[in-house]
This record gives C-alpha cells, sequence and structure tokens, in this order.
C-alpha cells in the first residue's frame, strides 16, 4: 500500500509537469492548429534559464537570498524568457507560414527544434547541469502521510503546478484575450470579423504556452533531474501523447491527461519495467487514437488534413 | 514530373499559365539556377548520371571513394522513399529512419551468429521488405483517421520508442525462461553480418555494393517515374494539395496515403538491409534524429515533390559533408556561400561590391577598436596555412576567449538575422554587412571547431528559411496555393 502510494504522489508530480507541457501544445493547436513540435526545446531553456539564475545568485550552497525567494525568481524569469522565447518563436517561424501548405509550419518547427536544441549545444557544452537541489531545501524536509513520503520539493511543484493550471483556467474562462482565444478556437474567420486583433492573440497564446513549458523544465530541474541541450525531446513527446489523451485542443483535457500519463508511467515503472515505460506510453498513445481519437474530453474531431 | 502538371490540367489558372514568365524574371544566381534547370530535358539528365555513375564504378577503386559513393547510393534510396511519402503524398513522416534502422537490424538478425541464423539472401531481403512494409502497416494505422500533424509526432514517437527497444532488448527474459537473452546486442550492435550473396557470388568488396546500389536505385528510379505518371501518381499529388477536395471527387484518401506510407517505409527497409550488408554490422547510434533531419533537408532542398531535386538534394547533403571534413574547404565554401547569398540578397553587382568594401571595411575598424583597448587576441595562425586563411588572419579579430566572444557574437548573429527578416527596406543595406562580419567573426572563432553542431544549425536554419523563401525547394516549382 506504502508503495503503491509512493507511487501515485510520484506520478502526479510528474503528472503536473507533463500537464504544463501539454497545455502549451493544446493552446497553439487551438488557436492555429498547428503542432509546435519546438515546444520541448522550449521546456529545455526554461530549465536552463532557471538554472542560471540560479548560478547568478549565488548557486546551490551559498545563495544570497532565502531560497523560496531564489525559487520564485527561478520561476519568474525562466516563465518570462520562454514567454519571449514562444512570441519569438511565432514571430520568425510560424507567422509567415500561416497562409502556406499543412505541411510547412511542421517542417519549420522542426527546423526550430534542430536550432534550439544545437543552439544549447554551442553555449553551453554538453555537460549535464543539475540544480542541486538537495543542498538548500534538505531532502529529509517534508511530511508523511501514513507510510507515503512527500519531501518538500515534490510537494511545492505539485503545488505550483496546480496553482498554475487554476491560474490559467482563470485566464482563459474570464479575461478578453482568453475569450478572444476560445473565439478563435470555434471560429477563426468569424472572430477576425468580430474585429479580434488575431496577431495580438496569437502572441499572448505563444507566450503563456511557452511560459509554461519554461515553468515546468525549472520544476523537472528541482526535482533533480539533469539539465542538457536534449532533455526536451522526450517531455515533449509525452506532453503531446498528454494532450491527445485529453482531447487536444481542450484545456482542461490537456490538464487530466497529463496527469493521468504521469501516474500511469509512475506504474508501469514501479511494477513493469523502467527500460520499457516510454514504450507503454506510446502504447497508450496508439491505443487512445485508435479508440478515442478526439481524446477523453475533445468534442469535435479534427477534420483538417 | 512537374512539367506535365500543367499538361495534365490540374489547377490551370492565371498563375500556372504566368509560370514560365515568374521565373524567368528571378535575377542573379537563383535565375541562372532557373535557367540552366529549364534548357535540359529530364531524359538527357538521367542518362548522364548513369553513364557517369557507370564510369565511376568501372575506373575508380580508391576504397574510401567507393564507400562514399555507396553511402550516397544509400541516402539518395531514402530520399527517393521520402520524397515519395513527403513529396507526392503530403505526409510528414518522422519516423523513416526508424523503418531503415528495422531494415538494417533485420538483415542483421538473420544473417549474423547474433540467433544463430544465416538466411540466404534472396530470402531474407525480400523477408525484410515485406516485413518492414507491414510494420509502416501497423504504425500508420492509428492515425489513419488523422493523417496530418498527427502522423508527424506518432512518427517522430515511434522512431524515438525503436531506439529505445533496440537499446534494451540486449536482456530480454522470456516468461518460462530464468535467463535472460541478448536480441539485439544493445549499443553494443551486432557484429560480423554475412555479406550479400547473390548472382552465385558473395559480396566481398564495397564495389560489389555499388553495382548493386547502382541496379536497385536504376530500377527505382524508373518505377517512381512511371508511377508518378499512373493513376495513383495523380491521385497522390491531388490528394498532397487538396484532401478534401479530392474525397469529394472519389478518390479513396486514406487508402492512398497509407500506400504512400507502406511503400516508403518499403523503401526504407531495403536500403537498411543494404547498408547493414556493406558495413558488415549495425549500431543503433546511426538510425537516430540527425540523420533525419539530413534526409528531410536533402529532400526539401531539392525540392519536394521533384525527383531530380531529390537526386541532387542527396548528393550535396551526403557529399558535402565528407569534402567539409576538410576545414580549409569549408572555410572556402562558407565565404562562397556567404558572398552569394549577399549577392542574392542585393541583387545585382553593384550592391554586392559595396557590400563587400563595407565588410572589409568594418573587419578592420573591429581590429582598430580591439588593438585600441588592449584587448589580447592571438594573432598568429591557429589554422593550417591555405590561401583564405591567410588572407582573414590580417583582418579578422581572434580574441584570446574565443568561445565567449564566440558566443555572444552567435546569440547577436542570430538576433540580427532576425531582425533584418523584419526590418525596413531603408535600413536592411546598412544591416547586410554588419551581419556578413558577424557571421565570419562566429564561423572563424566558434563554428570551425564545432563541426558537427554546425552542420545541425545550418540545417535547422534552412529548414526553416526554406519553407518561408522558397517551400517548393530550388528545383521544385511553384504549387498552386489552395485559398
Amino acid at each position: 500500500m506504502g508503495y503503491l502510494g509512493q507511487q501515485l504522489v510520484n506520478g502526479l508530480t510528474l503528472g503536473g509537469i507533463y500537464a504544463l507541457i501539454a497545455l502549451g501544445y493544446s493552446l497553439v493547436y487551438g488557436v492555429l492548429q498547428i503542432l509546435n513540435f519546438a515546444h520541448g526545446d522550449v521546456y529545455m531553456v526554461g530549465a536552463f534559464i532557471g538554472y542560471f539564475v540560479e548560478i547568478a545568485l549565488g548557486g546551490p550552497s551559498h545563495t544570497k537570498v532565502p531560497v523560496p525567494v531564489m525559487i520564485f525568481i527561478m520561476f519568474a524569469v525562466s516563465m518570462i524568457g520562454t514567454g519571449l522565447l514562444g512570441i519569438v518563436i511565432e514571430r520568425f517561424a510560424y507567422r509567415p507560414l500561416r497562409k502556406s501548405s499543412r505541411i510547412a509550419p511542421l517542417i519549420s518547427a522542426l527546423g526550430v527544434s534542430i536550432l534550439l536544441q544545437n543552439a544549447a549545444l554551442l553555449l553551453f557544452s554538453a555537460n549535464i547541469r543539475t540544480y542541486d537541489t538537495s543542498s538548500f531545501i534538505p531532502s529529509t524536509a517534508g511530511f508523511s502521510i501514513g507510510s507515503v513520503n512527500i519531501d518538500s520539493v515534490r510537494f511545492a511543484v505539485l503545488i505550483l503546478a496546480m496553482l498554475l493550471m487554476f491560474t490559467l483556467s482563470k485566464w482563459v474562462n474570464k479575461t478578453q484575450v482568453g475569450r478572444a482565444m476560445r473565439a478563435i478556437a470555434v471560429d477563426r474567420d468569424a472572430a477576425v470579423m468580430m474585429g479580434i486583433d488575431i496577431d495580438r492573440v496569437i502572441r499572448w497564446t505563444f507566450f503563456v504556452g511557452a511560459a509554461l513549458a519554461g515553468a515546468a523544465g525549472v520544476m523537472n530541474g528541482l526535482l533533480l533531474r539533469g539539465v542538457s541541450n536534449g532533455m526536451g525531446f522526450i517531455p515533449g513527446l509525452k506532453g503531446f501523447t498528454a494532450a491527445v489523451i485529453g482531447g487536444i485542443g481542450s484545456i482542461p483535457g490537456a490538464m487530466a491527461g497529463g496527469l493521468l500519463l504521469g501516474v500511469v508511467e509512475s506504474l508501469t515503472q514501479g511494477y513493469l519495467s523502467t527500460n520499457f515505460s516510454d514504450f507503454y506510453t506510446f502504447i497508450l498513445l496508439i491505443a487512445v487514437m485508435l479508440l478515442r481519437p478526439n481524446g477523453l474530453f475533445g468534442k469535435k474531431a479534427i477534420v483538417k488534413a | 514530373m512537374s512539367e506535365d502538371t500543367s499538361k495534365l490540367g490540374i489547377g490551370t489558372d492565371e498563375w500556372v499559365a504566368q509560370h514560365e514568365k515568374r521565373l524567368q524574371r528571378r535575377s542573379g544566381a537563383l535565375g541562372i539556377v532557373d535557367l540552366l534547370n529549364q534548357r535540359v530535358s529530364n531524359k538527357v539528365r538521367y542518362s548522364a548520371l548513369g553513364v557517369a555513375a557507370i564510369v565511376f564504378g568501372l575506373f575508380v577503386h580508391n576504397l574510401y571513394l567507393l564507400r562514399i559513393a555507396s553511402n550516397l547510393g544509400v541516402f539518395l534510396m531514402m530520399t527517393l522513399g521520402i520524397n515519395i511519402v513527403m513529396g507526392f503524398a503530403g505526409l510528414l513522416d518522422l519516423g523513416f529512419v526508424a523503418f531503415y534502422g528495422f531494415g538494417a537490424y533485420a538483415y542483421a538478425l538473420t544473417s549474423s551468429s547474433q540467433l544463430n541464423q544465416h538466411w540466404p539472401t534472396y530470402l531474407s531481403v525480400p523477408a525484410i521488405v515485406i516485413a518492414t512494409a507491414f510494420l509502416g502497416y501497423l504504425v500508420s494505422l492509428p492515425s489513419r483517421r488523422l493523417f496530418g500533424d498527427y502522423l508527424a509526432i506518432v512518427t517522430l514517437f515511434f522512431g524515438q520508442i525503436f531506439i529505445q527497444l533496440v537499446l534494451s532488448s540486449d536482456s530480454i527474459t522470456f516468461p518460462g525462461h530464468t535467463d535472460s537473452t541478448d536480441i539485439t546486442g544493445g549499443s553494443n550492435g551486432i557484429p560480423g553480418l554475412d555479406p550479400f550473396k547473390l548472382f552465385g557470388r558473395a559480396f566481398k568488396s564495397t564495389s560489389d555494393y555499388y553495382w548493386l546500389l547502382l541496379i536497385v536505385i536504376t530500377l527505382l528510379l524508373i518505377a517512381v517515374v512511371r508511377v508518378n505518371r499512373t493513376r495513383v501518381g495523380r491521385a497522390w499529388r491531388t490528394v498532397r494539395e487538396d484532401p478534401l477536395a479530392s474525397q469529394s471527387m472519389g478518390i479513396k484518401v486514406n487508402n492512398l496515403k497509407t500506400l504512400a506510407f507502406v511503400v516508403g517505409a518499403a523503401i526504407a527497409g531495403l536500403a537498411g538491409a543494404i547498408f547493414a550488408g556493406i558495413q558488415s554490422a549495425v549500431f543503433i547510434n546511426g538510425f537516430d534524429i540527425p540523420l533525419l533531419t539530413l534526409i528531410y533537408a536533402a529532400v526539401i532542398l531539392g525540392g519536394s515533390g521533384s525527383i531530380p531535386g531529390s537526386i541532387i538534394g542527396a548528393f550535396v547533403m551526403s557529399v558535402l559533408p565528407e569534402i567539409l571534413r576538410v576545414q580549409n574547404y569549408s572555410e572556402f565554401l562558407f565565404l562562397a556561400v556567404l558572398v552569394i547569398t549577399i549577392g542574392v540578397i542585393g541583387k545585382n553587382w553593384k550592391k554586392l561590391a559595396i557590400n563587400i568594401v563595407s565588410l572589409i571595411a568594418i573587419g578592420y575598424f573591429v581590429k582598430a577598436l580591439f588593438s585600441l583597448s588592449h584587448m589580447t587576441t592571438t594573432p598568429t595562425k591557429t589554422w593550417a596555412i591555405a590561401p583564405v586563411s591567410k588572407a582573414l588572419q590580417y583582418w579578422l579579430v581572434l580574441p584570446a576567449n574565443r568561445i565567449v566572444w564566440g558566443n555572444m557574437a552567435f546569440i547577436a548573429l542570430v538576433a540580427l538575422v532576425a531582425y533584418y527578416s523584419i526590418a525596413h527596406e531603408k535600413i536592411k543595406p546598412w544591416l547586410l554587412p554588419i551581419i556578413a562580419y558577424i557571421a565570419i567573426f562566429v564561423w572563424e572563432d566558434r563554428l570551425v571547431a564545432d563541426a558537427s553542431t554546425t552542420r545541425q544549425l545550418i540545417i535547422g536554419a534552412m529548414l526553416v528559411v526554406m519553407m518561408i523563401v522558397r517551400p517548393q525547394g530550388f528545383l521544385g516549382k511553384t504549387r498552386v496555393e489552395v485559398l
């Protein structure tokens, strides 16, 4: 029981990260109907920004500011940085292609992904860096429910992910930009005719989507995983899988899909095999696409091919 | 293929009617390419190519050159395959390299001591092709209803899964057994494969494989050219241009897409098997993303949907890296490309001259700034002596801390190029020499030392730029846009 509980907690934390990545895919898909291949690499850049902010604030062990402040600054800078990166990517790689064939933005996105990965390789070298969280937050800090230990980093990541998702759904539902975004997702031409500034909404969409990926990158770093130039590839695919499970374009779907995927992955790793866990995720993706191609929350079929 | 598009009358409207005129209007270097492209017929080109390949095979016995030629052959097979999947049917298959890897591993498993299977080649190779085609069919199944974006990312995932499965299949414990079996050799790969045995002889040398590849590619080319003219080929192009319209015309869109995908997978499988035979060993790291991007870059550069385009693209992307291994060549080529780019952008010789003069002036200016501020630079040559390097040495700044300066300049370069694309027409001429200078600076200080990263950076940038500037590639023709 304790083992199962532990796996569930780990799965939910992981799922929170996947959900944040999946949201970026879904938001962009909802507005532009393109898959942003470079999303996983935006996540990588977010993790790097978090790392360099940490170093700038005195590194893992000699922090100049209190630890919560440092973590807050890491998140803030990383989210703003990746958000701006998202806007830049949209402006230069996707906007010129808005009227071209369906395949062109995909190839352009592939190019951006290669560019980001190799620019990171050139600038930061191939060394794997770590945030070394345990040197400023002891891994024993935390609490336990029964026999399930929840260390404080994991707890913070989980809470923060939930908080970001909550803010996002409020933003999409209550603000003007959010309403415009939903309007574009339903019918782009009609939205333009109603006087919605489509470029502005798309900019916001990319900013928010990329910022969430940046936050996910920092979370990944805090959970003691390595930060390197190729780190975004697999989480990018997982985020896409989560978005498809939930129904691409659907915001609650992306959240639920992410959490579900995290739990499934954690359980397969815990009970079946660690080597093949990505394989099981792939099988899950295939199964969802065969059995329920619109996902758990998706309503209408995607007709554009 | 492109000239019969208008003959068939698909989408003949004003845009198509003015096609030739628009091509001739293009000036500068691209204009020359277009002009050459129009003058010679395809038959002449293919025959010339064939004769050149035969002459090469007869008279060249240098093992290194034969190796390069065979690698080019395998690469060419793959670009032709991708050309069917992406160029004809308009599908983005990012798991293509996995099918290639599957073919290679399938050959390795059926012709080595790994599983103690030594199948005769005339049995194993057809079996591999069929098996790869079937695998392709399976992979295409889930995205059948949603061909398009989904297929791209599902196949990308598939490629990654293939790698992971191969890597972790070196110790599989089957149910009912206690000991583990090594199937794929994991990261050690599978060495010591049997050579091909065809036409009553064992393939001992690379030159045997060269001739085999020549035959296979010739047959493949004939098949591709002919299929392209048939009902299926026309239907593929229709589906690519407008799936919805073709569906309403009674074309079975999904079946055709599946067919293209499966044919592509089968070609990749065959290429993989031949590659495994040439190498007589398989290792998983050859079947990863870098190869995939290289193939796509080749097809897109040449012109997706154009067969001559894929051939030229394959030449450029497969042989060029070999030439660029020699640093002096790459240096020279980089400068040549830079000058041509400035020429194409500037459109006339006068502007080109002005740009180059100001480029040289900027170089001396920056050098003066550096020496006035007493920055430490490495004055003497650190590269091999070549005329280009020697001339550059008196002009270019090479700071002592090259990595830091190079990285900063790299960031500045990316920002400036991006800004250039949206800058006002009046500012652009002023930016151009500055960008050119920083490009040379970054190249000499940073990129030259990091060849593989540089190659990937160039490919990535090329994919984005090509999609924006010339999505049809250098030899493709402008498509009729569906609005």
